[in-house]
């Protein structure tokens, strides 16, 4: 009823509109997605559960219509059922998003559906991530006001959406922005500096007989960033008042506050960048709701390592953990001059990164309850700390000659699968891994391009674990395009190396697909291996499969 | 409820349809510069000349590829149909400390927006990265393209002279 009410408001208000300003025509717009994937028992990988539906659809498609001032979208979601890689809970067809929004002298008004940020995210950040199936949009008003050059205000009220739902908790939420670049007297200052400060509220009852609990839940997080010529600092503090989560299980049950810092700075100049990133994060995921379920985080503490995308570099990928971790992430970008002896004739790019994050001393303030309001854990500590991840890779691009384009990868990575995958400690210990990558494309003639990738994957497994990580792989894709329409790719994936001699499979996958301007259209067939998927440090487990996929995508 | 629902859809484009116009604007919606000052994106402008939006990320191969080969021949580019490239990149707070570090140690003459939150993306339904629009001198979308692949920047090319004829 409440979406057919918006529409009939948002129809009657676009027809007063169109007689007040004609010259201001209605735009609609939007995109559409389609992924079908059938799937074949394999027991040779693991694919053992059966499919009854064989094929299965995920689908959206998102109306966006926009007259002057006035927008107004809906995202129609189907799980016809949901794609293996998602979360059951997608299930059916709705219209889980929409919206209305005007802005009239600078306010901003939006009720429905939004996703919104606060800072980097520490103590609010609502997103959608369809690689993820993350969706934890707010549902219900939102409010962005500017009263003057360089203040910026945002106030929102809504409940968090959990699949088809929404979840039982309602967030209140404030931030404030300032340029002081922008306020008299300052304008002329050398440093540009903006200085944010947010505060995020959790309402929910307690009707739990047995614990005490806080029924409002209170979370705030100051911001500066700086810029000095070529140096730019970016500060961050987040504090999360009590917040005991699993309220039916006392020892899961904690009221112990949460506190999270991120520290950036950075250097760079005409040809060379230099970043260096830290964060301390101790219990501090904060959620639309106290049962702990991935679906109702609200926040987001972003993962201090390089983001990969070669398949092999990102088969052991970190992720934040937010209950207690120290980290830091190092890059260095350098081009080589052109015309220089290792430049050559078109300059040589070196990306080098050194990324690490471990314990934090004394354990979380989560492990430590009865100490809570006393227990302080050191705010950089590396020694003595068990160690989570590291990756240390060296990155090199280099464009041969107007045909020859190359892309080296080195990389030493150390990966805490227990931890990181929350197994029981000494299941599998650190898995130390070492990764190359060759990737060389081919200009064959105008239009024409081959592509091939070798990945090579080395690991080794921790002496005192119990059991065996997967052993060694091999990666080769070639992929060839023609632009601008078409692309063909061919890929293998041969766990060689795995101890168990049963299960060195290959995992082969062809797909082809035509891309024509707003539109594009894939198919493919192959096996896909079990793993973790993660974008951003949030992960995803994805189970094997064997199967045929189809994928089309179009912008309107 | 949601056969209801259709049916205001339904009837609300019949009585729209006469009023619907072939083209697109650029969305209002705010994007940050690279100091982290907040931008009104409808409002960049050129002098009259096209401009290329290209969405991409720090970590986005092809996207990377994309920009790299423009960066080459920006120049000619330039002085043959006066377009100006904004690169837009939806690094979330993971990677978004890389981007002008990236961007100064590559050359890149663009001007870079950041849409850390994918709001301009989704008002631009951009759901992956790379995704290249092309504006014309009245500020109008005529052209977009998903994806890049080797040679992409030569169609792109031809489109940009085309608007300029």
């Amino acid at each position: 009823m409440k979406n057919v009410i918006i529409l009939i408001l948002l129809i009657l208000s676009t027809k007063i509109s169109l007689s007040q300003e004609d010259y201001n025509p209605l735009e609609i717009r939007g995109n559409f997605e389609t992924n079908l994937q059938s799937y074949f028992v394999d027991s040779s990988i693991g694919a053992n559960e059966p499919t009854p539906e064989r094929v299965l659809n995920n689908a959206y498609l998102n109306l966006l219509i926009t007259k002057g001032k006035f927008t107004s979208g809906l995202r129609y979601e189907s799980y016809l059922n949901a794609l293996k890689d998602y979360d059951p809970q997608y299930r059916g067809n709705g219209i889980p998003f929409r919206f209305i929004s005007y802005v009239s002298d600078g306010l901003e008004v939006t009720v429905g559906n939004y996703y919104e940020q606060f800072g980097s995210g520490l103590v609010l950040r609502t997103y959608e991530d369809k690689g993820l199936g993350v969706d934890n949009a707010l549902d219900g008003l939102r409010l962005k006001y500017s009263p003057f050059n360089g203040l910026n205000l945002t106030s929102l009220i809504g409940k968090s959406r959990t699949y088809f739902d929404y979840s039982e908790g309602i967030i209140r939420g404030m931030d404030a922005e300032i340029i002081l670049n922008e306020i008299k007297g300052l304008e002329n200052s050398k440093m540009y500096s903006i200085i944010g400060a947010s505060f995020v509220s959790r309402f929910q009852s307690d009707n739990n007989p047995s614990f005490v609990l806080p029924e409002n839940v209170a979370a705030f997080g100051t911001r500066a960033n700086l810029s000095y010529g070529n140096i730019n600092y970016y500060l961050e503090y987040a504090h999360k008042i009590n917040d005991p989560v699993g309220s039916m299980v006392q020892s899961e049950n904690n009221y112990a506050n949460g506190k999270a810092i991120v520290n950036n700075i950075s250097y760079s100049q005409r040809g060379l960048g230099i970043t260096f990133e830290s964060h301390f994060v101790d219990h501090m995921e904060f959620r639309s709701a106290r049962a702990k379920k991935k679906e109702y985080i609200i926040n987001y503490i972003p993962t201090l390592s390089k983001q990969h995308t070669y398949t092999l570099l990102a088969m052991y990928p970190c992720a934040t953990q937010p209950e207690g971790e120290f980290g830091f992430n190092t890059n260095i970008f350098y081009k080589i001059p052109k015309k220089s002896l290792l430049g050559g004739k078109y300059g040589t790019k070196l990306n080098l990164n050194f990324a690490r994050t471990n314990s934090i001393q004394g354990g979380t303030s989560f492990l430590n309850d009865i100490d809570s309001l006393t227990h302080s854990a050191a705010l950089f500590k590396i020694k003595g700390e068990t160690l989570y991840f590291s990756d240390f890779n060296l990155e090199v691009n280099k464009k041969i000659n107007k045909t020859i384009k190359t892309n080296f990868v080195l990389a030493k990575q150390s990966y805490n699968k227990d931890v990181l995958e929350g197994k029981t400690i000494g299941e599998y210990g650190i898995i130390k891994s070492t990764i190359a990558i060759a990737d060389i494309s081919c200009k064959i003639k105008k239009g024409h391009t081959i592509r091939i990738e070798l990945q090579t994957l080395k690991s080794k497994d921790d002496p005192n674990a119990q059991k065996k990580g997967d052993g060694d792989w091999h990666m080769i894709l070639t992929e060839y395009t023609i632009s601008p329409n078409w692309f063909f790719a061919i890929q293998d994936m041969y766990n060689y190396g795995n101890y168990d001699e049963e299960k060195r499979l290959h995992y082969a996958n062809v797909s082809m697909g035509y891309l024509k301007g707003a539109n594009r259209f894939a198919i493919g067939y192959g096996k896909k291996r079990a793993g973790i998927f993660c974008v951003g440090g949030v992960c995803k487990e994805v189970p094997s499969s064997n199967g045929f996929s189809l994928n089309i995508s179009s912008n309107f | 409820m949601k056969k209801k629902l259709f049916l205001s859809i339904i009837t609300f484009f019949l009585i729209n349809t006469n009023s619907i116009g072939q083209e697109r604007n650029l969305p209002s919606v705010k994007v940050k510069d690279l100091k982290g000052k907040s931008i009104e994106f409808q409002n960049i402008e050129n002098d009259g000349n096209p401009i290329v939006i290209s969405f991409w990320a720090t970590w986005c191969k092809p996207c990377k590829k994309e920009l790299n080969t423009i960066a080459e021949v920006y120049e000619d580019w330039q002085d043959a149909t006066g377009v100006k490239l904004v690169a837009v990149s939806i690094d979330d707070s993971r990677s978004v400390s890389k981007v002008k570090p990236y961007v100064n140690a590559s050359g890149w003459e663009y001007d870079v927006y950041i849409d850390s939150n994918r709001e301009l993306a989704r008002s631009m339904g951009v759901s992956t990265v790379p995704h290249t629009f092309l504006v014309n001198g009245d500020g109008k979308i005529v052209w977009e393209h998903k994806g890049y692949i080797e040679g992409d920047e030569d169609e792109l090319y031809e489109q940009i002279e085309y608007i300029v004829e």
